[in-house]
């Protein structure tokens, strides 16, 4: 809820999903012409969790200019590394603030208005 | 209860007689955000504070209060364009000119928290593996010796580390330490931290190739304003590079700078130097 906050704020129209396997699905359907710029995903997800979803769409190639920021209470080296490594652009650990997030997704190229 | 004119004051006054900062009226909201902590800590009103501020008796006070209205806000990588300029243009001319000295100096004039200066040493060691062999020197100096002692530490939290910093370079370059992170032994050895009041006369610095002083001159009154920008500068390098913030400019203060537009971004050397560069350049 915060994360769809902080992003409609910024522009940017918002759809959630309860867990993986959902959205998975979701971004499917979508294919080939509405698919989102953005996906944010939590490690932590029933059915399928937050790294099955980062390795599902990087093994789609009509998701592939789909950008993915993992955002989590995870906060492990070795879990930042698994995600980046799996496909993830960019890794947020949670305490985080809107400043956060606009920061990751302009790092990753997001249009955010920030220099 | 709110700060009254009387308070502002002497805020006003002691923060321009300690550190040449200007004060501008209607920044009383300033005045209560930063001291509204150090109250706490103390254990007394803003009110009171100012009042033990009025009676001039306690320096650690003062210190405080100067350290607590001075500390800005900053984050990795902040405004992007310095650094791209800087791994674009400055330091591929500078490594090309100085190839037989090997020796590069930066300074980061209001190093603040140290994110600026290890943002400056994590561009050199990704982009510039031939600094390996180099005699490399990041100076930075802030007023606060709070600040100081943090940039000498490198210790950030999960939510400092958060602003800027792209997650592949915080594994590379940072390691965990607790609920922080802190910066790898290979930035901090070319980290040389020193507290230092911009607006009071400066110790020896040495010559410098690039000086970052981004978002500090905004603080200061004009005649501050150009003694630091001539200060600046009598210690650059005939060739060197200066950095200012975006809302800053030498325009109408020191015209012996020149701006110099790269890319969507840009910086300042002395007049004549870029003629130099691009002819070597070219």
């Amino acid at each position: 809820m915060i994360l769809r906050k902080i992003l409609e704020s910024i522009g940017f129209e918002v759809e959630q999903a309860e867990n993986g396997r959902v959205a998975y699905d979701l971004l499917c359907s979508w294919i080939p012409f509405d698919v989102p710029d953005l996906a944010l995903v939590d490690w932590n997800m029933p059915e399928m969790n937050g790294i099955e979803l980062i390795e599902a769409i990087r093994d789609n190639s009509e998701l592939d200019a789909l950008k993915i920021i993992m955002c989590t209470t995870e906060t492990e080296v070795s879990q930042m590394t698994l995600a980046l490594l799996t496909g993830a652009n960019e890794y947020v650990m949670k305490p985080f603030t809107a400043e956060t997030i606009i920061d990751k997704m302009a790092l990753i190229g997001m249009p955010v208005g920030t220099s | 209860m709110p700060i009254t004119s009387l308070e502002f004051d002497v805020v006003r006054k002691m923060i321009y007689e300690r550190a040449a900062i200007v004060l501008e009226p209607g920044k009383e909201y300033l005045v209560e955000a930063r001291l509204g902590p150090l109250a706490r800590a103390d254990g007394c009103t803003i009110n009171q504070l100012i009042g033990r501020l009025r009676n001039g008796t306690e320096r650690s006070l003062s210190d405080r209060v100067v350290e607590a209205l001075t500390t800005n806000e900053t984050a990795f990588f902040r405004d992007v364009k310095p650094f791209e300029t800087l791994k674009s243009t400055v330091l591929p001319e500078i490594i090309a000119r100085k190839s037989a000295s090997r020796q590069l100096n930066i300074w980061c004039a209001a190093s603040s928290s140290g994110q600026e200066p290890y943002t400056i040493a994590m561009t050199l060691k990704e982009h510039f593996p031939q600094l390996l062999n180099w005699q490399v020197r990041i100076l930075c100096t802030d007023i606060s010796t709070e600040m100081v002692t943090r940039t000498k530490l490198g210790r950030y939290s999960q939510l400092e580390i958060g602003r800027g910093l792209p997650a592949p370079m915080l594994l590379k370059y940072f390691n965990r330490v607790g609920l922080e992170w802190e910066a790898a032994p290979e930035l901090k050895r070319w980290l040389d931290v020193r507290q230092m009041n911009l607006a009071a006369p400066w110790p020896t610095l040495g010559k410098q190739d690039v000086v970052f002083c981004r978002n500090v001159l905004i603080y200061f009154d004009v005649d501050t304003k150009r003694s630091i920008l001539r200060r600046i500068r009598d210690l650059i390098t005939p060739e060197g590079y200066l950095f200012l913030g975006a809302a800053e400019t030498t325009r109408g203060l020191d015209d012996q700078f020149e701006s110099m537009h790269i890319g969507s971004g840009g910086c300042y050397r002395v007049l004549g130097a870029g003629k130099t560069v691009e002819r070597r350049v070219s």
